[in-house]
């Protein structure tokens, strides 16, 4: 069997709906149509009654998977872009993030958000946005790399009892492929070393892990070996293992496709920096999209994010100093 | 060829009104049907919107509208972007992403626009237009300048938005000549308007906003022209905001990646389901205002001028990274975050 990152997290949403009668889909098209990814594909058929296309209105469907938790319910909520999350911003951060401090009732909401830049997908279609919602406290945010981690991820944030903003990468979506789901996996909140080295740190997560994959192999070339720690979890964040990482390498470079200020690199750094400022033998270093919006031409578009290629270019400048 | 026709029908507005709105339409389809070739083609990254079966509509606003006004278009528009004075090239070039293009390659597609000329760059959030015209309406309230008004174009499906309601209240509390044009084509890309909304006819909502509202047949230029020209002529002459609803199919996928698989029998086979450019020839050469050859020659002449415009924009420099600024902020200087 070969299941691609996409077909995961239709079997993860499959299973949780199989298992688990409090489970509901919601979104726009994904009923019959099977959504605008096909991530619910044939849901609406297996699943009578429990796949509902929304009208176009992301602030109510937010809204709507709030007070459905509140009666013990346990939605999806799909987003057709994350682009478009701005839109439902106020009842996740407002809302769900706030309800179980606020009243001891928790909100076990999932928000699916397909993010992450595609060719030629433009300003609209490519955010990556993962850490305006990390910065609200009660949200967790994640972000699987891995075909296995969409799966088991998405089960667990369907489970978890606080609101859990699921980014899915768009890039990921057809190209990986894994031979057959898990059954057992880490838990949320735990990091994963991706790939094993003594020379440099790599801190990243989704779509860049397979970038700076690519990266450590060339690196690997001439002679540098690399460690890549995929975070798995933006939020909650596993500084320990990262730490452990960087005591291992004595070099820390933070990679996100996400715009630099404020980001999830920026928050590993200042982690590695206060508590681990002594592991360090040279000043740790990020790479991050351009601080623009995300470009539509293919050009501009492949200058704008991080790249196998400008990984290494990094990471070469890390090794000279 | 089509003005010696013009000029034989002397005097017979009608027909010039028609035959203008009616040479939009036609290069917009043929544009459309060209931009599809290069998506299949492989020559257009990302997505191709068209608007087809929509160019009766939209071609009526971009008629109606005078150089001063503001337009707010979207996905399905092209007609009425050309009627409003853009050229084939913009949006060629915007779709190949050339970098003299008006958006240089960094927006692409249908998110294109001049604003300083009154035309509006979509962003992809549907309703988020709506409001913005309001604040360029309101702003030449301000400068003093009378006699103009802002059309938003959208979609049925985007009647569901907050953003819609929000605009369409904001204008009417502050009674501006906005006028609203919902294309309902019955589908917002998979989900049919009985999962959209439950009302009887969406012009009804509008007289709950204190809104005039307009019905027509979106797929009957005539009436088109009829209920669109109305509309801004009421919201020209201070009527305050019109609600526009247009009933018609459309007739091709949500994008081209979409074979529109959903799109019922029934929906088809309606009248809703009539091509609005076979509707408004066969009306045209009732009237003897044009003749099938003359339609013909028009039609050759028109795909001449879009496989030049593409010949010309295949051979244009695409946008170089390393020419970029990578500056969002117009005040250059106080970019902060510089890490390369
Ligand atoms: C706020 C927001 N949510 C979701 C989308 C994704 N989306 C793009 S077009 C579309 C359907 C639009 O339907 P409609 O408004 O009827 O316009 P049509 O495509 O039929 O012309 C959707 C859901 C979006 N662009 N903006
Ligand atoms: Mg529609």
């Amino acid at each position: 069997m070969n299941i691609t990152y996409l077909e995961a997290i239709r079997e993860a949403q499959a299973r949780a709906l199989k298992q688990d009668p409090r489970v509901f889909i919601y979104g726009q098209d994904v009923g019959a149509f099977g959504g605008a990814f096909k991530a619910t594909k044939n849901l609406a058929g297996e699943f009578p009654g429990r796949v509902l296309d929304s009208p176009i209105s992301e602030d109510a469907m937010v809204g709507l998977a709030v007070g459905a938790a509140m009666e013990g319910m346990r939605p999806i909520v799909e987003m057709q872009f994350a682009d478009f999350s701005t839109v439902g911003f106020n009842q996740i951060v407002n809302q769900a993030a706030t309800l179980f401090w606020r009243t001891q009732v928790a909100c076990p909401i999932t928000v699916r958000l397909p993010f992450g830049g595609t060719s030629g997908a433009g300003p609209f279609h490519s955010q990556c946005i993962e850490a305006i919602y990390a910065h609200f406290p009660g949200l967790i945010v994640l972000a699987p790399a891995t075909v296995e981690d969409a799966y088991s991820m998405l089960l667990e944030a369907v489970a978890l009892d606080d609101p859990v903003i699921f980014c899915e990468h768009k890039f990921l979506y057809y190209h990986l492929k894994a031979e057959k789901l898990p059954e057992e996996a880490l838990p949320v909140g735990r990091a994963r070393i991706a790939r094993e080295g003594r020379d440099l740190t790599i801190v990243t997560y989704s779509a860049m892990v397979h970038e700076a994959l690519a990266a450590a192999r060339e690196l690997a070339q001439d002679g540098w070996e690399v460690e890549i720690v995929d975070l798995r979890s933006v939020k909650p964040m596993d500084t320990d293992t990262i730490m452990a990482s960087v005591a291992r390498t004595g070099k820390l470079l933070c990679v996100g496709e996400a715009w630099p200020w404020g980001g999830v690199t920026a928050e590993v750094i200042s982690r590695v920096a206060s508590e681990g400022y002594g592991l360090l033998d040279v000043p740790p270093q990020r790479l991050n999209a351009k601080d623009t919006p995300v470009p539509y031409h293919p050009n501009l578009w492949a200058a704008h994010r991080p790249t196998a290629r400008s990984i290494v270019a990094a990471a070469r400048k890390l090794f000279r100093q | 060829m089509l003005r010696t026709a013009l000029e034989s029908a002397t005097g017979d507005l009608a027909a010039a009104t028609h035959l203008g709105a009616y040479r939009h339409m036609l290069l917009a389809r043929l544009l459309d049907d060209k931009f599809a070739a290069l998506y299949r083609a492989g020559k257009i990254q990302g997505g191709v919107f068209l608007g087809r079966g929509q160019e009766a509509l939209s071609a009526s606003i971009g008629v109606s509208l005078q150089k001063n006004d503001i337009f707010a278009p979207l996905i399905r528009d092209a007609a009425g972007r050309l009627a409003f004075g853009e050229t084939i090239l913009e949006a060629i070039r915007t779709y190949m992403g050339s970098a003299l293009g008006p958006m240089r390659g960094r927006d692409g597609n249908v998110h294109r626009g001049r604003p300083q000329d009154g035309y509006l760059p979509m962003i992809s959030h549907l309703g988020a237009m709506i409001s913005v015209v309001n604040g360029t309406l309101l702003a030449r309230r301000f400068k003093k300048i009378t006699g103009t008004v802002g059309v938003a174009c959208i979609g049925e499906g985007a009647t569901s938005t907050g953003s819609f309601h929000e605009a369409l209240n904001q204008a009417a509390v502050e009674k501006l000549p906005l006028v609203l044009i919902v294309a309902n084509n019955q589908y917002a890309y998979s989900t049919p308007t009985h999962r959209q909304f439950a009302c009887e006819d969406l012009a009804d909502k509008a007289p709950g906003y204190g809104v005039e509202a307009h019905r027509l047949k979106g797929n009957d230029l005539t009436d088109c022209l009829r209920g669109v020209g109305e509309a801004v002529k009421r919201a020209r002459f201070d009527g305050g905001p019109q609600l526009v609803v247009a009933d018609l199919l459309r007739l091709c996928g949500h994008g081209e990646h979409d074979d529109a698989g959903y799109v019922t029998q029934e929906h088809k086979d309606s009248a809703l389901g009539r091509d609005c450019l076979k509707v408004a020839e066969k009306f045209m050469l009732e009237e003897g205002w044009v003749t099938g050859e003359q339609l013909e020659v028009l039609r050759s002449q028109m795909i001449h001028e879009i496989e030049e415009a593409v010949a010309q924009v295949q051979r244009e420099p695409a946008p170089d990274p390393f020419a970029e600024e990578w500056q969002a902020l117009s005040c250059g200087g106080l970019s902060d975050v510089r890490m390369d």
